[in-house]
């Protein structure tokens, strides 16, 4: 019994030497395929960190779903910072008190350090000649996407076609839906997630267009190869946001709100921002985007926020039960 | 005159209650939790969630394929249940050991694996797709997802009632002039059929439950193939977590009384067989001679 004891006692001493090496630690709670981006980012942070205040800083990551994510953190996961890919996502946790409600003024660019866009994948050649959306939407095209209903990716397709239908001649919300419908009609399936459409695109060869993330479209190349595809940027689409923000309940309790603040922050200098770049999204800094200009062509862009109000509205409009996605399968 | 009853084995009360405890934090907890949950909102909000029309197309969707995929099994593993116990071949361990594949892996793997296989340029799909069979992404996929996911609780619940039948009992059968056929319908098949009910069960049970692998495989369209636990992730990424406890409820109810009939009717086979017909009667019976 009491050698059991004097182990426990030396692990827990071990235990407490261990979390005594750093000063601090932050925990980052992000979507899934940000993996990437923080790999590089996190010991970048830690030695400007390290020269600047002598704090060394221990960084952990936890990666999921956005919408799981802060659902975690909403019910106690102790993230410091949410770095996520949607702003609903962050705003359900400022409605839970957890983020201050003025989250998205914190920072500059809408609290988001850099942005994508959405762009179609086609087969090498571009066979059927998609150019812009109404070719995704004509008949004899299949378009592999993943669920709009469920996925961060999907409602970013959806509400991008939905922006385009709105700005062509005599566009209105009526007409919108009626474009969506056909468009949807040509869904052959909807993918389980982002990386799940990629597979079913690219190795199983379904479909004739992919819509996804333009980050995504390196990630596809590094995998399948540059000959395989083309990228073709439509004459509208969304700018996508990853937003960030610091949990404020989590960092008062753990007294990190100096260093927790100092890592959305540095999002924003010149190696962060080179991270970003390095990863295919692109970076806020105009000079960086110059330097990466033959990663970034120009596309035309509109924001959630022009078009749809906010984040929230588009997502109550459109993908909540009885919302204009269900009324055209419910038509059918 | 000690009113306290002794039993054979001792510590009934103990044993009793650390069952009762353990049940209750393992199952009832969480199952309590969610009913509770459930009931923030109106007997009549549940009903409306459940009767939606996208809600009742995931429903038939669910039940529908777990049916299949249980039936399905129910028959195959039957045979692969038998093959294993009765005959000796070789490689046979190595077989018995595929079995349980299917519980080892991811479910997500499942998934993906399938998708692949059954896609239209797939090893599978590309000889299926020319004869008109579309599986992978349509309803025909999910039950196949399902038969996969499945299989061991069959075989694994008949294997040892199988390896229970002494063959003395079938060879009293035919010396006594039971066809081969005679044997299998009066002899072997009342005695597996409580088990073959149990497996066939959890089968289903398992089915209805069953996300990672569906998702890669279903296509997912409302109306078509959208199966029940993904409406209730969907209802999850509105933050609607009423919604989804409401659909869940419903759900364990269909399957508790779905169970409880199978348990019911296997009850019922299993006494009616115990009562009525020692397997030497049986044996008797099917060769034509009265005991």
């Amino acid at each position: 019994m009491s050698r059991f004891r004097l182990s426990l006692s030396a692990l827990m001493l071990s235990l407490v030497a261990g979390a005594a090496l750093a000063d601090a630690t932050l925990l980052n709670a992000s979507y899934d395929v940000a993996r990437d981006v923080y790999k590089d980012y996190n010991p970048a942070f830690q030695k400007y960190w390290k020269a600047k205040s002598g704090e060394s800083i221990e960084l952990k990551q936890s990666h999921g779903g956005s919408t799981k994510q802060v659902r975690a953190v909403a019910d106690g996961l102790e993230a410091d910072v949410v770095t996520m890919n949607q702003a609903n996502d962050i705003e359900f946790l400022a409605e839970k008190g957890l983020v201050a409600k003025d989250w998205a003024k914190k920072f500059p660019n809408n609290a988001s350090p850099y942005t994508s866009a959405m762009v179609f994948i086609v087969r090498k050649g571009n066979p059927k000649a998609i150019k812009d959306w109404s070719d995704v939407a004509a008949p004899g095209v299949q378009m592999i996407i993943p669920h709009p209903k469920n996925t961060g990716n999907g409602r970013n397709t959806y509400l991008s076609a939905w922006a385009w239908a709105l700005k062509q001649p005599g566009g209105n919300d009526a007409k919108a839906q009626e474009f969506l419908g056909k468009l949807l009609k040509n869904a052959p399936l909807f993918a389980a997630g982002g990386r799940d459409a990629t597979t079913t695109f690219m190795q199983r060869k379904m479909g004739d267009v992919l819509i996804t993330f333009e980050s995504e479209a390196e990630m596809i190349a590094k995998e399948f190869g540059k000959g395989e595809f083309e990228v073709v940027y439509p004459s509208l689409t969304m700018q996508t946001e990853f937003p960030v923000a610091l949990v404020e309940k989590v960092v008062d309790k753990k007294g990190t709100r100096k260093q927790a603040t100092a890592y959305l922050e540095y999002l924003w200098s010149k190696e962060g921002q080179e991270n970003a770049a390095q990863n295919y999204l692109r970076p806020r800094d105009a000079e960086l985007l110059k330097k990466y200009a033959a990663n970034f062509p120009p596309v035309k862009t509109f924001t959630v926020d022009d078009v749809f109000g906010s984040a929230n509205k588009a997502f109550a409009a459109h993908f909540k039960d009885g919302g204009s996605f269900d009324q055209i399968y419910a038509s059918k | 005159m000690s009113a306290k009853t002794h039993r054979v084995l001792p510590g009934f009360g103990l044993a009793l209650g650390y069952t009762l405890v353990y049940l209750s934090i393992l199952i009832l907890l969480p199952l309590g939790g969610m009913i509770l949950k459930a009931s923030e909102l109106g007997f009549g909000q549940i009903i409306d969630i459940a009767l939606g029309e996208r809600s009742l197309a995931a429903f038939r969707v669910t039940f529908g394929a777990s049916f299949l995929a249980a039936a399905i099994n129910a028959f195959f593993g039957l045979i692969v249940a038998w093959i294993l116990v009765r005959y000796p071949f070789p490689g046979k361990r190595f077989v018995d050991a595929l079995v349980d594949l299917p519980f080892a892996l991811p479910t997500a793997v499942a998934g993906i694996t399938l998708a692949t296989l059954y896609a239209g340029n797939g090893w599978l799909g590309q000889y299926l797709e020319p004869l008109g069979i579309k599986v992978a992404y349509t309803p025909l996929g999910i039950v196949f997802a399902l038969t996969f996911i499945t299989l061991p609780f069959v075989v694994r619940t008949l294997q040892p009632v199988i390896e229970d039948i002494e063959t003395e009992v079938e060879e009293a059968a035919a010396s006594l002039g039971a066809s081969r056929w005679q044997i299998f319908v009066k002899v072997i098949f009342p005695a597996i059929f409580p088990a073959l009910l149990t497996g066939f069960a959890l089968a289903f049970a398992r089915a209805v439950g069953e996300y990672g692998s569906v998702i890669f495989i279903a296509g997912n369209l409302p109306l078509i193939s959208e199966i029940t636990p993904l409406l209730i992730i969907s209802k999850l990424e509105q933050y609607d977590v009423l919604g989804a406890t409401a659909l869940a409820v419903v759900m364990l109810g269909l399957s508790f009384i779905l169970l409880l009939s199978v348990n019911l009717l296997q009850w019922w086979a299993a006494n009616r067989h115990r009562n009525s017909e020692p397997l030497e009667v049986a044996a008797a019976k099917a060769s034509g001679v009265t005991a």
